[in-house]
């Protein structure tokens, strides 16, 4: 509990401890046979007691002062900030309210009520300051990766500094056990790096010199000497930090529809308080006291607070929830939008697929070793640096051509031809077949095709295909089932589109896409949407930066170190796994339904206050005890917006 | 300019109404109040941009005299 915080418990306990002995202590204390102390501090004959009319005096002025004090010493601050509200002009605030109905309640000799009306307010908005306090704590706690030092080497000693200090192309070690500070290249060493604060992801990702390590993991295993290639200011964890901080000041409908609320909300219960307290005893006659009474009852029930705190609460703590599993979302209004998504459009490569080219099957023909097949090949591109040659070397496991390769030539949009081991060798797509007059058997697996002749003879062909992500397929599967609808936009040529968009069940797919053909095909379908619905495009951030501006929500994955996603999208997964998208859905959908419970809940219990207490059943009490319960429970529920939801 | 500023605010309802107030202010382009990370984003003009933070946080005491700003 902060300083301030605590001063209003003792205050709350001294104004307790006072109704109690109020409530305890009689109103004379018998001192003998003969005198009685009463408390104006006068000594009193008992023969006086009656004839000087001292038992009446005794009977109203001790609770009086009494209740006085406690009230005061409860609701000083209230009352200062009521006068203040209004010599400012800021009238219809709580405190304004709070005062005029307990003052309106001493008036009419409601001592009491009017004490513990200010009592219950009191513990409402402790409870209220301590449970958020707690939360705000628990869900920056939970974001809080920022490292607090970096070592460096001094002298051979190594020395600890803030990461603030530490300047590019300076050497930091790392230790087991210790947060990386900041960006970098391993220099030397190796370990295994936890990733989880970042991506949410347990398995750890190994790393030796040469590898790039981001900032915010934590290094499990050995030591690392890592070269940093960003000042702090511009590294991982001080984007991620800056963007989920930034998270609360883009703030969503919900939360501007309630605060609007709020401000014609209170004003109007004020008005009707009026009138209940001045139209029925006119029309009905009579019965001031009664309907003033009621009047201030609604007085008590026209603060906001419960509305007001629990719904940033909700989006708060959605947004921190959802960044402890690596998704990142730029503000409370994405969370919303995405709750509202009925169409997700993916794009393919690197999304979808792994984007990286892999040999998937080697078709030798008649009398060729499939194994020859592919080391044939390899060497025959081993000069070239295009992706496919690449994954022809990675599949033979040929790194240079050993002197086994001679007189290459490129032939630009067909493929390579060469010598190898001193045969003839043609490696290339089905047009470089028929230019060299090759009899090949055509393979029309999706993917890319390579064919290859050895002195003219058909020898095999290889397919190169982008290999899906192991969890696509249940991915699009959970976005089907929560009702969405599925589209894949790509580049790649037809075939390859459809095996990949039968493979995972896609809604819809549409190829041999340019960049500006996407665009136009997700304008297309975001007229065709739902309406109220929205529209959320997942991309890798690195090419399709139009479609995910173009969008309703934008979505980037594989963000841990790229820059450009990070900026271009509205909500960021740090790592690559297209599961997420459905995690974040689930996420955003608990959000929003944990909001719109808090605001019919809330609003119920006030218009059933309301009605109660215009009826005269409820009193000023039950009022401010439902006024505060709801807040109190909302606050809770608000908080379970933290716990990340298991099952996708 | 833009910069951020730690502060003090005690009920959410408070930081709705601050950040209504203060972004009358001449000379504010944007302001924004976070009541989740007491956090207050002031985009105001370059040259008098002390200034008009002096008078933001006058006006935040007069909605609120228990909030606090941290310059």
């Amino acid at each position: 509990m902060t300083k301030k915080q605590k001063r209003v418990l003792y205050r709350i306990l001294i104004a307790g401890a006072l109704l109690l002995v109020q409530a305890l202590v009689p109103d004379q204390i018998f001192l003998g046979e003969r005198w009685v102390l009463d408390f104006t501090g006068e000594w009193v004959a008992p023969a006086d007691w009656v004839s000087t009319g001292y038992t009446l005096y005794l009977d109203t002025l001790t609770p009086f002062l009494l209740y006085m004090a406690a009230y005061l010493i409860i609701g000083y601050d209230v009352l200062r900030k009521a006068v203040l509200g209004i010599v400012h002009g800021e009238i219809f605030d709580e405190n304004f309210l709070m005062a005029v109905a307990t003052v309106g309640a001493i008036l009419l000799g409601s001592y009491g009520e009017s004490v513990e009306v200010m009592l219950f307010y009191q513990i409402g908005e402790l409870f209220q300051s301590v449970a958020v306090g707690k939360s705000r704590r628990s869900i920056t706690e939970l974001m809080d990766i920022r490292p607090d030092y970096a070592n460096i080497e001094v002298a051979g000693q190594l020395k600890q500094v803030d990461p603030d200090e530490v300047a590019v192309e300076q050497i930091i070690v790392i230790r087991p056990g210790e947060r990386v500070p900041l960006d970098g290249v391993v220099v030397e060493g190796a370990s295994a790096l936890n990733t989880s604060a970042l991506t949410g992801e347990s398995l750890p990702r190994e790393v030796a010199a040469g590898d790039e390590v981001v900032s915010g993991c934590v290094n499990t295993s050995g030591l690392l000497r890592v070269r940093v290639t960003k000042p702090f200011g511009e590294s991982t964890v001080s984007k991620i930090l800056d963007l989920v901080e930034n998270s609360s000041l883009k703030k969503a409908k919900a939360e501007n529809f309630i605060t609007k609320f709020a401000r014609y909300y209170t004003p109007a219960v004020c008005i009707g308080a009026a009138l209940l307290a001045v139209i029925p005893p006119l029309v009905l006659g009579g019965g001031w006291a009664v309907w003033v009474r009621r009047a201030l009852t609604f007085l008590v029930i026209s603060c906001p607070c419960a509305l007001v705190i629990s719904i940033p609460l909700s989006f708060f703590g959605g947004i921190g929830g959802a960044s402890r599993s690596g998704i990142l979302v730029k503000g409370g209004n994405y969370l919303e939008a995405l709750s509202a998504a009925r169409t997700v459009v993916f794009d393919k490569t690197g999304t979808l697929t792994q984007g990286v080219f892999a040999v998937a099957e080697t078709c030798p023909a008649e009398g060729i070793h499939a194994e020859a097949l592919l080391e044939t090949a390899a060497l025959a591109e081993c000069y070239s640096s295009h992706p496919i040659s690449l994954s022809l070397r990675q599949a033979a496991g040929i790194e240079g051509d050993g002197g086994r390769v001679s007189g290459v030539e490129e032939i630009a949009g067909h493929g390579v031809t060469a010598a190898v081991d001193g045969r003839r060798v043609a490696v290339g797509n089905a047009r470089l077949m028929t230019a060299q007059g090759v009899d090949f058997v055509p393979n029309d697996h999706p993917g890319t095709v390579v064919y290859a002749a050895i002195d003219g003879t058909f020898a095999g062909s290889i397919l190169i295909s982008d290999q899906l992500k192991a969890t696509a397929a249940g991915a699009v599967r959970s976005l089907r089932s929560q009702g969405l609808r599925t589209v894949m936009l790509t580049g790649d040529n037809a075939k390859t589109a459809q095996a990949v968009g039968e493979a995972l069940g896609l809604d819809e797919i549409h190829s041999e896409l340019l960049p500006a053909g996407k665009v136009e095909q997700l304008e297309r379908l975001l007229t065709s949407k739902p309406p109220r619905s929205t529209l959320a495009f997942v991309g890798d951030g690195i090419n399709d930066a139009p479609v995910l501006s173009r969008a309703d929500i934008g979505i980037a994955m594989g963000a841990m170190g790229s820059d450009a996603a990070i900026e271009a999208a509205d909500i960021v997964l740090m790592d690559d796994d297209p599961a997420k998208i459905a995690l974040a859905m689930s996420i955003s959908r608990k959000c929003l339904r944990i909001v719109k419970e808090n605001i019919i809940f809330a609003l119920g219990v006030k218009a059933a206050c309301l009605i109660l207490g215009a009826a005269g059943i409820a009193g000023m009490q039950a009022a401010i005890f439902a006024d505060v319960g709801v807040m109190v429970l909302a606050v809770l529920n608000a908080a379970r917006t933290l716990r990340v939801p298991q099952n996708v | 300019m833009q910069k951020k500023f730690k502060m003090e605010v005690d009920c959410a309802n408070c930081a709705a109404k601050i950040e209504e107030a203060a972004r009358k202010i001449p000379g504010v382009n944007s302001l924004t109040v976070s009541f989740m990370t007491q956090k207050m984003v002031v985009d105001a003009d370059d040259g008098r941009f002390d200034e008009i933070m002096k008078e933001i946080v006058k006006v935040c005491k007069k909605v609120e005299p228990d909030c606090e700003v941290f310059l």
